[in-house]
């Protein structure tokens, strides 16, 4: 567990655009030749991966592949059983104040009566102990310094309608907006997103995603996704890093979503289409073989 | 007779000055209860308190040392046996019955002593907030104030660990410790809400105005000061109706009064979507890690 520097922790982080892109060097997550075990069993190994300031990297592969395991080694919360791992230049769980990070979940429970805001401002200052003083704002550069970047960062999701709403009763896609703002709200470098699309309809898939994107360019955020469905996130993509049992595969998008680099993770035939409105669309398995992991001949990259 | 008359009895201010601390620390307490879908939890402790308290009187020790030493051990106990510092519903299911029939073995023990110790059950399983002395009402109020600085320590952790526990933890909150720091305190606040509404009634402190407060406000700060609020307002009601009219006991007028506001609250606020705040509030949006 990160323990951050106290300065660190209590600063109101600058306006995330000033942190732009980072001169030179050093990507923002490295892995070189990483591999983890989880249960005695070794879910991926050799994966590399190079992802610079404000690039927008996807993880895509079949369930139980270790896609979240990834993201729990970027980090720090899982240790890697082989090779390096490097995070904002340092190793895993060391940065953890200039990370965001939004978790897989299912459906924010109805009942849950807080707002929005609140929530939003855990991000800030959840980690700090004591209750906030019912002081007047006047009396407080730093409250004032806070509300400023909740509203700020709330503003940038379009989320303003309803953050004094409870939690509970915003729809899916309301909720996940929200949430991201938690998770940009210390205006972090790199951000880490585990399926944010995965509970969301279709309609709100596609302005999730190009709100991911804008954060990404505009802001210059690294942005590391989870993706069950890499097609509403295409258009933003730098770079894809695909899982599958038979190894790993990183580059761009057109380089790794092909018909040869995926049946060769996969061990067996897949063809990669791409259907009339460019959509990638895999279909496993010419002679009846399933791509394995319970993958259906027909379906969207997953 | 007078409500005003009530303060010329040592044992009506006693009772105010430790029932309002009691009932303090139980508003605050119970809103991260009912915040983090706990309520049996309490309900649990509350009867570890019982067998406790009797435990104690049964081996001649102060009632109030079974109280607490049984209560937060069994906190721990609960914390450890559930995973990551969340109590578990069949660890404490299969528990606390356990320790309710050893409860009543203690209460057997200790009535057989002498006659006089008969009514030793009653009071523990319904509490005799009157019959406290100025020196139980001290320690009563000592221990609450403990009990409400520690709440306020944790306050803001704890509401994000609570909340949105994977996120709590990769941001560098202790959230298993904290888990663990709070059933301690839900331990200590069953066994001093014991000694106001006894162990058996003690979870409807717990649980009553931090509903009402859940319900009335979703800005969680002002929910846990009006939960703590309500709480202590909810027990001078009490007290005073139990005073004014002496059929009543003070446990039955407290809870009375707080069943009344929790209930009128319901009825007057209705959450847009969605059901009653004592359903498992937050266990839903929180996955289940590694979940691959």
């Amino acid at each position: 567990m990160a323990r951050i520097p106290e300065v660190a922790r209590h600063r109101v982080p600058p306006q995330a655009t000033t942190t732009g892109h980072r001169e030179g060097g050093e990507g923002v997550v490295s892995l070189r030749r990483a591999a983890v075990r989880v249960g005695g069993r070794t879910l991926w190994s050799g994966v590399d991966l190079e992802v610079g300031a404000g690039e927008f990297t996807a993880v895509l592969g079949p369930n139980g592949v270790g896609k979240s395991t990834l993201i729990k080694v970027v980090l720090g919360i899982l240790p890697t059983a082989a090779g390096e791992v490097r995070v904002l230049g340092e190793a895993p769980g060391r940065a953890g104040h200039r990370i965001g990070y939004l978790p897989q979940r299912r459906n924010v429970d109805p009942s849950l009566r807080i707002r929005g805001i609140d929530v939003v401002r855990m991000g800030l200052d959840g980690d700090r102990w004591g209750v906030p003083l019912p002081l007047p704002l006047r009396f407080s550069a730093r409250r004032r310094a806070a509300r400023d970047r909740i509203a700020e960062v709330i503003e940038l999701v379009g989320a303003s309608a309803y953050a004094r709403r409870p939690l509970g009763e915003c729809s899916g896609g309301q909720q996940q907006r929200l949430l991201i703002a938690q998770a940009l709200v210390r205006g972090p470098e790199l951000l880490l997103l585990d399926e944010p699309l995965d509970s969301l309809d279709l309609s709100h898939q596609g302005g999730v995603a190009a709100l991911l994107g804008r954060i990404c360019r505009a802001e210059g955020v690294s942005v590391v996704m989870v993706a069950h469905d890499v097609n509403p996130i295409l258009p933003w993509l730098d770079r894809v890093l695909y899982l599958a049992e038979g190894g790993a595969a990183a580059g761009p998008p057109q380089q790794v979503i092909t018909t040869r680099t995926l049946s060769r993770l996969y061990g067996a035939p897949v063809e990669v289409l791409r259907a009339g409105d460019g959509r990638l669309v895999v279909v496993g398995g010419g002679h009846g073989t399933e791509g394995g992991g319970g993958h259906g001949h027909h379906h969207e990259l997953d | 007779m007078s409500v005003f008359t009530a303060f010329d009895h040592p044992y009506f201010t006693h009772a105010l000055l430790a029932g309002s601390g009691i009932a303090a620390a139980a508003g605050l307490v119970g809103y991260f209860l009912v915040l983090r879908a706990q309520v049996f939890t309490g309900d649990a402790l509350g009867h570890v308190a019982f067998t406790g308290g009797l435990a104690a009187l049964a081996f001649g020790y102060d009632l109030r040392l079974g109280l607490f030493a049984a209560t937060v051990v069994f906190a721990v106990l609960i914390g450890a046996l559930g995973s990551r510092g969340r109590s578990d519903d069949v660890a404490i299911g299969s528990v606390f019955a356990w320790i309710l029939g050893l409860g009543a073995f203690f209460l057997t023990l200790y009535s057989t002593r002498g006659a006089a110790h008969g009514t030793a059950g009653v009071s523990v399983l319904f509490g005799s907030i009157f019959g406290l002395s100025a020196g139980q009402a001290k320690v009563a109020l000592l221990a609450a104030a403990a009990i409400c600085a520690a709440v306020a320590l944790l306050a803001r952790p704890l509401l994000f660990a609570s909340v949105d526990e994977a996120v709590a933890t990769a941001r560098g909150v202790p959230v298993r410790a904290l888990g663990l720091a709070f059933l301690v305190l839900v331990g200590a606040c069953a066994a001093e809400a014991t000694q106001a509404v006894g162990s058996l009634l003690s979870l409807g402190l717990l649980a009553a105005p931090a509903g009402a407060a859940h319900l009335l406000t979703a800005r969680p700060y002002h929910a846990l000061a009006l939960s703590a609020g309500l709480a202590v307002a909810e027990m001078w009601a009490g007290l005073g109706l139990s005073y004014a009219a002496p059929r009543l006991p003070p446990s039955f007028t407290i809870l009375a009064v707080a069943t009344a506001v929790y209930l009128a609250t319901l009825v007057t606020v209705r959450p847009r979507r969605g059901r009653t705040v004592t359903s498992r509030a937050v266990r839903g949006n929180v996955p289940g890690w590694p979940r691959l």
